[in-house]
């Protein structure tokens, strides 16, 4: 088990090297870090004095070093638009998208586990079948028409609930101000976290009852049943806990998706997170942004998924013991 | 003195599954008894409908399948009256059942200890200790070294041959009084299969269990049960002793899976066969479902669906077969 | 005629008659592809012709809403730039489905050569190949997307990228979505290539590259053929999530996910249908590709690669 949190965390490391030669080479293809610092009065002689003092001149390799040395100092270049370090800005902005993420997720995982057991254990009921029903068009509605649908009903057509910003925000603690704690803030949520739950919620469903499903059928189960054993410990011990390990696996993977979908819903509703910001940071060809996002969200994917990995061999005893293959 | 009861009877038992073109009848009107500490084998090719008719015992056939018809009396009560209830406590307490392959029947993520554990608590009031202790038993009764350590180990740790022993522990731990075993060695290595079947005869003489025996194999069979049932299509084609069966087969088709075993060596000879295959269950046709591959094939069989009935030394689904002992009485 | 007399004699047929759904879902499907690509047939404006756009007939409501401003010409109203919506719909939906199915040609391609090779040779190319597919997975095909289209836009200035869009689009969410059918391919070549036929194509001396493309590939073809329902609808989705957020087609040649965009931008000003009307479409669209997929992957129950 030891050995496997190491390789994990090795390959982690390796993910976020190749991240930053990727994230690196977008700055050099698309970025001019002269006009970053300068802007465009300059004259080319003043340009290019600058340039061998800032070591533009040098090797992409040596170049890279230096860029990752930022990187691990917090250093990832500075937003020409925010005239400030882009690291910055992105701390700035996470909560917000952070916020989103928690509510959302939560709220998926609630839903979803008692949904999806439901629908594979059940399934010629009617309940299940409006679930499955309701999944499928779920899955098929893109997140920004369920928002702008939401505004158009909540915010303009019936002018309950706000359409666009975080609303009333208390910082709870230094850089983090939160919609958590106020009624204002809280209904500022509500619409963006309808939203992405609507997209995210349905894809859960689809995955639980399908491995259910899947580990009804399995011969330990029936085995399990030829044992005698109560129905309840049949499906919430031995079916669900098959369940649990690949669910556990996609859900690392579909963080992705939530973190890109926070792009379109923040974008939406004009939410003050990472996703808005990116995208006007891509409208302004602000490069050191886009890639401080990059980075920052390949490192947010990377941990996760390193976390849960390691949670998938602590639940997996095939991974525990060392054994299996 | 009138005949005991006997442990286990089946009597006109039919397992039908809802198909795409209509009904597939898998067991068709089946009926056998099996006594106390009997051991009785179920023979027949893959698709005759013995495994169906080993979990229809226990009212396990999974869906599409269904139980058309038929009663199973065990210890003198209907099964069919049961509820769902009283039948889980029939499940895993009285009768035990032994799966095909061991690799698959195990839950991967639990351990041995909490299955076994699991299955004693399911039917006695015990504390986990206890249930432990008589899981170490067990263990030691099916040969298995350190038993200790092997409870708090998962199944991918153990080899196939291994995890078939574990897999009869677990059967012995309520102390039933019938083992239902489906094919319990047909996927393991073939060198431990004797060991495995040995080791499943000594126990039920042991322990004084009934063993229902459901394989392919005449030879394995021969070896551990008293009784032997011939299915074919569905349907009982045979049922006597052993050694009525293996000495003096009547049914054409046991005769034809008692030519295809291979007797002494002799080099450049094929094993005979049977030639053709079984009829699909789905157009069952009106006469005999033997007919196609019959050598003896009469015109009545053509017509007439045979009932088994008692011929000679045995019980004989067959038409042309004479009953010599019979006549004489007469 | 032997071909379909074969299509309608098989197992598939048979099942999709005995499904309302699958037939529904495909009748659907059908019908908006027809309008779609039939759209200079069926509409009475063409929406690339500047000439007959007059931008004095923007914003038009759709004509039942009974709305002083309703055009007889304009059924389902105008556009912000004055065009007809229906029409403008209509070739906004071909211009989505060509993406999605550039875009899944190109990631099949990708994908299986790569899961083919990665599946068949095995060893640490294998482990390298799956080790990316998996991380560019983990990252999800609309981020990857995004950032792509990003780049490129960055890359080649907005005027550029507005002209090359279509092109370009399928490019990137061919690129950003190899990684499924990879997975799904490998995962079928490692069950089918310890089969009995394939020792005997190596035995007989078969060369490798024969092995594999005419021999293992053919048996890996059903999951492949479930997986592409579910990339084309994603596909598409991807297409209109792009360009929703600008980064996508231009509104000079909108697809459905750029219109919405366009329609957006006045939802305060209760100009609702340029966003809904082509938000319907999208849906419907997605639905019945996504119902057909689900009735196909039923019915072939595939074993799709997993963990």
């Amino acid at each position: 088990m030891f050995a496997f949190i190491i390789r994990r965390t090795l390959q982690a490391v390796f993910v976020m090297l190749v991240i930053s030669v990727i994230g690196f080479a977008i700055k050099q293809s698309v970025g001019d870090p002269v006009r970053e610092i300068t802007g465009i009065s300059v004259s080319v002689a003043e340009r290019d004095a600058l340039r061998d003092k800032l070591g533009l001149n040098d090797s992409f390799p040596v170049q890279w070093l230096r860029f990752v040395k930022g990187a691990l100092h917090g250093d990832l270049g500075n937003s020409f638009k925010y005239k400030k370090p882009a690291v910055q800005v992105i701390l700035s902005k996470a909560p917000a998208t952070l916020e989103l993420v928690i509510t959302t997720s939560l709220l998926v995982v609630l839903l979803s586990i008692p949904i999806g057991i439901y629908a594979a254990i059940h399934s010629k009921s009617w309940w299940a079948r409006l679930a499955m029903g309701g999944s499928i068009i779920g899955v098929s509605i893109p997140v920004f028409l369920t928002a702008i649908l939401l505004i158009y009903v909540f915010a303009v057509w019936l002018q309950w609930l706000p359409s666009f910003g975080r609303g009333e925000l208390v910082e709870i603690f230094p850089g983090w101000k939160s919609g958590f704690f106020t009624w204002n803030g809280l209904a500022h949520l509500l619409l963006p976290t309808v939203s992405l739950t609507s997209i995210m919620l349905p894809l859960f469903i689809r995955l639980i009852r399908a491995e259910m499903t899947e580990t009804l059928q399995t011969e330990y189960v029936k085995y399990a049943r030829a044992r005698g054993l109560r129905e309840s410990r049949i499906l919430y011990v031995h079916a669900f806990k098959n369940t649990l390990l690949p669910v556990i696996t996609v859900g690392g993977v579909q963080l992705g998706t939530l973190i890109a979908f926070t792009i379109l819903t923040e974008t939406v509703f004009q939410w003050g997170g990472m996703g808005s910001m990116f995208i006007k940071a891509v409208e302004d060809a602000d490069t050191s942004l886009m890639v401080a996002y990059l980075v920052f969200v390949g490192l947010i994917f990377v941990v996760v998924n390193t976390v849960v990995d390691v949670i998938y061999g602590y639940v997996n005893p095939m991974i525990r013991t060392g054994g299996g293959k | 003195m009138q005949k005991q009861e006997p442990l286990l009877s089946v009597r006109e038992l039919s397992v039908a599954f809802k198909m795409r073109g209509g009904v597939l009848t898998a067991v068709d009107g089946v009926s056998f008894d099996l006594d106390r500490s009997q051991r009785l084998g179920l023979v027949g090719e893959s698709g005759a409908g013995k495994s169906v008719t080993g979990f229809a015992i226990l009212n396990l056939v999974s869906r599409p399948g269904y139980i058309a018809g038929g009663h199973v009396f065990f210890e003198g009560r209907d099964l069919a009256t049961f509820s769902e209830e009283e039948m889980r406590n029939i499940r895993g307490n009285r009768i035990s059942m032994i799966f095909q392959d061991p690799m698959m029947t195990l839950n991967p993520v639990l351990t041995i200890g909490q299955q076994m554990v699991e299955t004693l608590k399911a039917h006695r009031h015990i504390s986990k200790h206890e249930a432990e202790k008589i899981a170490l038993n067990k263990l030691q009764k099916v040969a298995i070294p350190s038993p200790e350590k092997r409870l708090t180990q998962y199944p991918h740790e153990f080899s196939g041959g291994m995890r078939q022993r574990i897999v009869i522990a677990i059967a012995l731990l309520t102390s039933p009084s019938l083992i239902i075993a489906d094919e319990p060695t047909t996927a393991l290595d073939v060198t431990i299969q004797a060991d495995i079947m040995e080791l499943l005869l000594n126990l039920c003489e042991e322990e004084k269990m009934a063993l229902l025996l459901i394989t392919h194999d005449l030879a394995v069979v021969s070896q551990v049960a008293e009784r032997i049932a011939v299915m074919y299509a569905g349907r009982i084609a045979e049922l006597g002793s052993t050694e009525a069966i293996v000495n003096a087969p009547q049914h054409p088709y046991t005769q034809g899976l008692l030519k295809a075993l291979p007797q002494k060596v002799e080099r450049r000879k094929r094993l005979n066969q049977i030639p053709g295959s079984m009829p699909s269950l789905q157009e069952r046709p009106p006469g005999c479902a033997f007919y196609d591959r019959c050598e003896l094939r009469g015109e009545i069989c053509h017509r007439e669906s045979p009932r088994l009935v008692e011929k000679n030394a045995g019980l004989v689904a067959c038409h042309m077969v004479k009953d010599t002992t019979g006549k004489e009485e007469k | 005629m032997k071909l379909f007399k074969k299509i309608t004699a098989s197992n598939l047929f048979y099942n999709f008659l005995r499904d309302p759904m699958a037939i529904g879902s495909a009748t659907v499907l059908l019908f908006l592809l027809v309008a779609s690509f039939g759209a200079p047939l069926f509409t009475s404006h063409n929406p690339y012709d500047q000439t007959t756009i007059d931008i004095m007939d923007a914003e038009l409501p759709p004509i039942w809403t009974g709305a002083a401003d309703a055009d007889s010409r304009f059924l389902l109203g105008t556009d912000p730039q004055g065009r007809d919506m229906l029409s403008t719909m209509l070739y906004g939906m071909r211009v989505s489905v060509l993406i999605g199915a550039g875009a899944v040609v190109l990631q099949s391609l990708i994908g299986i050569i790569i899961g083919l090779i990665a599946g068949y040779k095995g060893g640490r190319l294998e482990a390298l190949l799956m080790r990316l597919a998996d991380v560019q997975l983990s990252f999800s095909t609309y981020m990857v997307a995004i950032f792509i289209s990003a780049v490129f836009q960055g890359i080649f200035g907005m005027g550029v990228y507005s002209d090359y869009a279509l092109g370009l689009l399928i490019l990137v969410i061919g690129f950003a979505e190899w990684p499924q059918y990879a997975r799904t391919v490998r995962a079928s070549v490692m069950a089918e290539k310890n089969k009995e036929y394939v020792e005997a194509a190596r035995v007989i001396g078969l060369p490798q590259r024969r092995i594999m493309f005419r021999h293992i590939l053919p048996n890996t073809m059903t999951p492949v053929l479930v997986i592409s329902t579910v990339q084309m609808a994603n596909a598409i989705m991807s297409e209109a999530a792009l360009s929703f957020i600008g980064l996508g087609m231009p509104p000079s040649q909108p697809s459905l996910g750029s219109l919405i965009k366009s329609g957006f931008d006045y939802i305060a000003s209760g100009s609702w249908w340029i966003s809904l009307f082509p938000g319907i479409a999208l849906v419907v669209l997605i639905l019945s590709i996504n119902l057909l997929g689900d009735w196909l992957r039923d019915y072939l129950n595939p074993k799709l690669y997993k963990d």
